[in-house]
């Protein structure tokens, strides 16, 4: 079986110019770094906060902290994984202003190995997405998401949606490397056995 | 090898993350195991569908707008500490800044 390819973050060298010229206050070159970047913040903001609006907000809140604190920013990591840290503690502390009754943390870690046992052992139609329309599997995907603890999904969607490597996911959680596995694993197989009702092969499917 | 300790490595092996000896013995595990070949092909597949979903993707119109916003309170940002003797520039887009609220009287 072959490994999955990972799209990776490669950055051109342009960028530390564009970050070394917004940090001297050249608005136009912030402009730019915002124009890369806007979607991917927008959606690891929707996904981890699970709200429109608040992702709005927290696109906006992020990008503004970046500028404000480009003098802080090293160079030692890559420019997106810092923004990403940004946004993430940004994202995180919207889901928790809207669930006060429930801790939120990317340390929050289940202790228990069981949540993650494969239960159901079935096989899915070949190209199991192509049954759906795409609205329909945006539902089925979106809500299948939203039911993982926060700090699982947050480190499904950086490594997995968004492409970030092992180690960029940890330095932008401030996790270890072995953590960052350990939930990504377990992300992963809450996630088939969920898809597992939407996707298994029916009786009907010939296709071996 | 258990099917328990291959379920441990399935990160690394979906991954590519490991040395050619430690995925020879996974592969010879999953020549046989039918349960964690499935479990394998599946946990790759909704890693697969998740990247290609398109799932909340940012509307170019949403796009523009935030895009004003961001640099409209990035100027302000920047007007006030250059001068900051002046009063800061209120010109921020309330429609869309939700974390702003309404100034009371």
């Amino acid at each position: 079986m072959e490994a999955i390819e990972n799209k990776g973050t490669e950055v051109p060298d342009a960028e530390s110019l564009l970050v070394e010229a917004a940090r001297g206050g050249d608005i136009a070159a912030f402009e730019a770094l915002v124009r890369r970047y806007d979607r991917n913040v927008f959606r690891i903001a929707q996904h981890i906060t699970q709200n429109r609006e608040d992702a709005e907000d927290v696109v906006q809140d992020a990008f503004l902290k970046a500028y404000q604190n480009l003098g802080q920013f090293q160079g030692q990591s890559k420019f997106y994984t810092w923004l990403v840290r940004i946004a993430v503690n940004e994202a995180l502390m919207r889901l928790r202003r809207r669930r006060p009754e429930r801790m939120v943390s990317i340390d929050e870690d289940l202790k228990t190995e069981e949540d993650s046992m494969p239960r159901e052992i079935a096989d899915w139609s070949p190209n199991p997405e192509q049954q759906y329309t795409q609205a329909e599997l945006k539902e089925i995907l979106g809500k299948t998401i939203q039911g993982l603890p926060p700090s699982f999904r947050t480190v499904f969607v950086l490594r997995d949606v968004e492409g970030l490597s092992t180690e960029e996911t940890a330095a932008a959680l401030e996790l270890s490397v072995p953590a960052v596995k350990s939930r990504l694993l377990r992300a992963r197989l809450q996630l088939r056995e969920r898809l597992n009702k939407y996707f298994k092969r029916r009786d009907g499917d010939t296709t071996p | 090898m258990k099917c328990s300790d291959f379920l441990k490595e399935l990160t690394d092996y979906l991954d590519n993350d490991m040395d050619s000896r430690s995925r020879s013995e996974l592969e010879e595990h999953l020549r046989w195991c039918h349960n964690c070949y499935v479990v394998c092909n599946t946990t790759k597949s909704t890693i697969e569908i998740y990247r290609g979903s398109e799932l909340y993707e940012l509307p170019e119109e949403l796009r523009g707008r935030l895009q004003a916003a961001i640099l409209s309170r990035c100027k302000c940002q920047h007007s006030a500490t250059a001068a900051p003797a002046m009063d800061p520039d209120p010109a921020i887009d309330p429609a869309i800044d939700h974390s702003k609220k309404p100034s009371q009287p």
